[in-house]
């Protein structure tokens, strides 16, 4: 094989932050290669010097493309070339049809006017060729985050791609279409199309990368080939330490029943008749992790929202009880007087403010705890967010940073802090690691390791088997609203949380 | 807990960490200075007489005092533009009262901050509740209260108003102490306003110190406060040595501290901010987001009552006309003073100033003879520099 892409010695200053440091990248024809590091280790950022968001003579070093030196101006040199890269954040406008999203900018026409038949007809064999049953006039709303995805490379191949970039393609998706996903990655292979794969999912890397770079703070620290990847070496080379453990140690202290939601129904909130929860019912315990296991659309974000201060959905029925006695969680604020917190999935769009500091964040919640007669106490304030800067090592130069400039491991625990300073009884953690590199996950473990041994109870919601696994005393697995079984430490295994979600699957196929 | 790292960050680093807000001082001061020399070289007239600069309030105060409910209702990410309507309604409504129905001030005044509540939640319930677009609602506002304007007014001028009344706005405070000239009240009342600021900034830069923040380096710190109080002390002498200290300023000056207070230091005012930031998030962090923006609105149609009759009783009557395009002056003071247009941002010393550049540019250009065609020209001209200079400091 040769080499297709070779990048030598690339660096890039940022004001104040020297980003990427004598990078070396070598990708042979037709292999996939995956691209690992922690979230800030400069994976991005390389992608971003590759494909021209940053034009040739801002970087340093040399990148040869086929042979050649590249100098792309900006993105549309690049993609001219075939280098074509797919963000973590689909591109794509929800309004307008799949046809219309595939060939945007690039549309089938002649003098401006577009051949629509010609166009429906393309993309009706892009569809196939990822292997989507869709008509091409289908609104990309009405398509799963799997199916968008698709669409993006299907939009790639439309630009014939030579050298396909994929930013963390899996990170959104569901199991069974992350492996859609993969299999359409070797099928592109096949055909001679070379993949970049940034991912922070070790068992994707493992099963489909020919090779693999770990990229550790701006530089490249190995590049192992298929059969040196293990996920303990891959682990290893990212933090720059040996993680004997994946999960932090604990030992569960369990408690008396702190939270039993019973007979819980809800309703879709715009389509009537649709019932999203139905007759769910369970306990948590104080100083008790449970996990509620289950697939992307299962309902257990609809769940947790419905619960939280009826945020999900309508016609909301059933009962909370919380030390013993009913609550009323029909707003957000009773139900976090009643000792209820969540944390959503979501935490750019539901969870923070963006552009206020760190402080405004953490207080945002809990307001009362730092003011008197409404008037805001800023010195306690400032103490509150300092406390919880150095008791969850919020990695900022001060709480006065706008949370939008910190790593998402660092917003996530500004939005744990956020909620801790309510002081709940119950936490529950919709997909808390979502999104945060590997050291960090850690971190967030051992916070919720502590959150339990404080007495709380702590509900984790999450779409890594592995992790839910690894940290949580019982499982719930959901499916289509309903829970179909609960299963204790000892029982759980992906295998019978997989066998518990199919055994209603059956029932639909 | 305090870090001492940084201490001594220098002057530069510190103006570009701080560059909307001293710019905006600057830019005002640098306007004034302009102005001052202008006039002087082409007319030979004092463009900072006592009585340009009693002036100078009494056009702008309508614009200052809307501003500061504007800019609640642009943090929370809405916009209204029926309020130069609500001007001339609740103008009108307060000439009806006293011209035509001889009510006493003290019912007229109330009444007609009522009628502006009442405008401002029948709008702010659609916006709030029903999630129709603000700009649509009160652009229906801004067509229904001009209609009801006229025909309040039948057409026709009411006025004039009893000296009570006018006094709102061409008023002054008394001299209790007697010395006719300079008005002592006047100028001890500035006096202990200067102290005041000065005390003011002075405890925050403690309090900064003690959370190690970086505090602004002490020469400008004492540099900006020498300035902001001399330029205090100078109106206030002005002012004195003229008829004494307007009512309105007073009333502006107690607005524009209560706001400053309330979206700095109260748990509403930040939760204005959040809605403003984030709406969803706002809500997840169980803050009544409907609730906020109705008030907003509330608050809004208050202060456009309270600027309806200060410009009723400037003008003597209340014409249909009154108002008319005053939310373009308003809307511009606000984005000028640094708000943003998709909420959570803006301050209200900012918008202060924002309202001075337009209203000392307008008092300037008119004395300099510039016609209304190019007056209009350079402020919007000075609008979309300040916005650019925004954005191209934020992409730095």
């Amino acid at each position: 094989m040769t080499a297709l892409l070779e990048m030598r010695g690339i660096g890039k200053t940022f004001p104040g932050v020297r980003a990427l440091d004598n990078v070396n990248l070598t990708v042979e024809a037709g292999e996939i290669h995956a691209i690992c590091g922690e979230n800030g280790a400069g994976k991005s950022t390389l992608m971003k010097v590759l494909s021209g968001v940053y034009p040739h003579g801002s970087y340093e070093g040399e990148i040869l493309y086929e042979g050649q030196v590249l100098t792309n101006r900006d993105i549309a040199d690049s993609e001219s070339k075939g280098i074509i890269i797919i963000h973590q954040e689909l591109a794509l406008v929800p309004l307008l049809s799949i046809a219309e999203n595939l060939f945007l900018g690039n549309e089938v026409a002649k003098n401006g006017v577009i051949n629509w038949p010609l166009a429906f007809q393309k993309t009706g064999e892009l569809l196939k060729k990822v292997g989507l049953d869709e008509a091409p006039g289908t609104k990309i709303e009405k398509l799963g985050v799997g199916k968008q995805q698709l669409i993006e490379i299907a939009k790639a191949l439309a630009k014939d791609v030579r050298l396909l970039i994929l930013d963390e393609p899996t990170a959104a998706l569901q199991e069974n279409d992350s492996q859609k996903l993969l299999s359409l990655l070797l099928e592109l292979k096949a055909q001679g199309i070379t993949s970049i794969l940034i991912s922070h999912k070790l068992n994707e890397i493992s099963t489909v990368a020919d090779r693999i770079t770990i990229i550790r703070d701006g530089s490249t620290v190995s590049t192992l080939t298929k059969d040196e990847i293990s996920e303990d070496r891959i682990i290893r080379d990212m933090v720059g330490r040996d993680m004997a453990h994946r999960y932090p140690d604990r030992t569960p202290n369990i408690g008396e029943v702190l939270m039993t939601v019973k007979d819980w129904n809800v309703w879709h909130p715009d389509q009537k008749g649709r019932q999203m929860i139905r007759d769910v019912a369970f306990t948590v315990r104080k100083g008790e992790i449970v996990g509620i296991a289950g697939l992307m659309g299962a309902g257990r974000t609809e769940l947790a929202m419905s619960i939280f201060g009826h945020s999900y959905g309508r016609d909301i029925s059933g009962t909370v009880e919380i030390g013993g006695k009913v609550v009323d969680t029909s707003t957000v604020s009773k139900a976090v007087a009643a000792g209820l917190s969540y944390v959503t999935e979501d935490r750019k769009s539901l969870g923070l403010v963006l552009e206020e500091p760190i402080v405004r964040n953490i207080t945002l919640a809990n307001l009362f705890g730092v003011s008197k007669n409404g008037i805001l106490d800023k010195r306690r304030e400032t103490q509150v967010a300092e406390g919880y800067r150095t008791a969850m090592a919020i990695r900022t130069p001060g709480v006065f940073q706008k949370v939008v400039n910190l790593s998402g491991g660092n917003q996530q625990k500004v939005v744990l802090s956020k909620w801790l300073f309510t002081d709940p009884q119950v936490l529950i953690l919709d997909e808390p690691t979502r999104g945060i590199d590997v050291g960090a996950k850690f971190e967030i473990y051992s916070i919720m390791n502590d959150l339990a041994a404080q007495g709380r109870g702590v509900v984790m919601i999450s779409s890594e088997m592995p992790e839910l696994l690894g940290m949580c005393d019982r499982i719930y697995v959901v499916n289509e609203g309903r829970i179909m079984g609960e299963l204790s430490r000892e029982e759980a295994s992906q295998e019978r949380i997989m066998a518990l979600i199919l055994k209603n699957d059956g029932k639909a196929a | 807990m305090a870090e001492t790292n940084g201490k001594t960050r220098s002057l530069s680093s510190h103006l570009g960490g701080h560059l909307r807000e001293s710019g905006m001082l600057i830019a005002l001061v640098a306007i004034v200075a302009f102005f001052t020399i202008i006039v002087r070289v082409t007319l030979d007239v004092d463009f900072l007489s006592a009585q340009n600069i009693t002036n100078l309030f009494l056009q702008n105060s309508y614009v200052i005092i809307m501003a500061l409910g504007m800019l609640l209702v642009i943090v929370a990410g809405h916009i209204d533009l029926s309020i130069g309507s609500v001007v001339g309604f609740t103008g009108a409504v307060a000439a009806v009262l006293t011209v035509n129905l001889h009510l006493p001030v003290i019912v007229v005044v109330p009444a007609c901050l009522l009628v502006g509540a009442l405008i401002g939640s029948a709008q702010g319930y659609w916006v709030a509740y029903w999630r129709i677009p603000s700009f649509i609602v009160t652009l229906a506002g801004m067509l229904v209260f001009r209609g009801l304007t006229l025909w309040l007014l039948n057409g026709q001028n009411i006025g004039p108003f009893p000296k009570a009344f006018q006094s709102l706005s061409t008023g002054f405070i008394p001299d209790v102490f007697g010395v006719d000239k300079p008005n002592m009240t006047a100028l001890a009342l500035i006096t202990a306003a200067a102290v005041v600021v000065i005390w003011i900034g002075w405890r925050a830069r403690a309090r900064d110190a003690e959370f190690g923040m970086t505090p602004e380096p002490m020469g400008l710190f004492i540099g900006r406060n020498v300035i902001v109080a001399a330029a205090l002390v100078f109106v206030g002498w002005k002012l004195a040595t003229f008829r004494g200290l307007p009512n309105v300023v007073v009333i502006l000056t107690l607005l524009t501290v209560l706001y400053a207070f309330f979206t700095e230091n109260t748990t509403t005012g930040r939760r204005i901010y959040a809605l403003g930031g984030n709406e969803k998030a706002a809500k997840l962090s169980g803050i009544k987001t409907d609730r906020l923006v109705f008030f907003c609105f509330v608050n809004m149609g208050v202060l456009a009552s309270l600027a309806g009759m200060i410009v009723a009783a400037r003008l003597n009557s209340s014409t249909p006309k009154a108002g008319v395009g005053f939310e373009l002056d308003v809307i511009a003071a606000v984005f000028i003073g640094g708000a943003s247009m998709s909420g959570g941002v803006g301050k209200i010393l900012g918008v202060v100033v924002g309202a001075l550049i337009m209203g000392v540019m307008n008092n300037g250009m008119s004395i300099l003879g510039i016609g209304i065609d190019y007056q209009q020209v350079i402020k919007g001209l000075v609008l979309l520099a300040a916005v650019i200079f925004d954005v191209y400091n934020k992409s730095k």
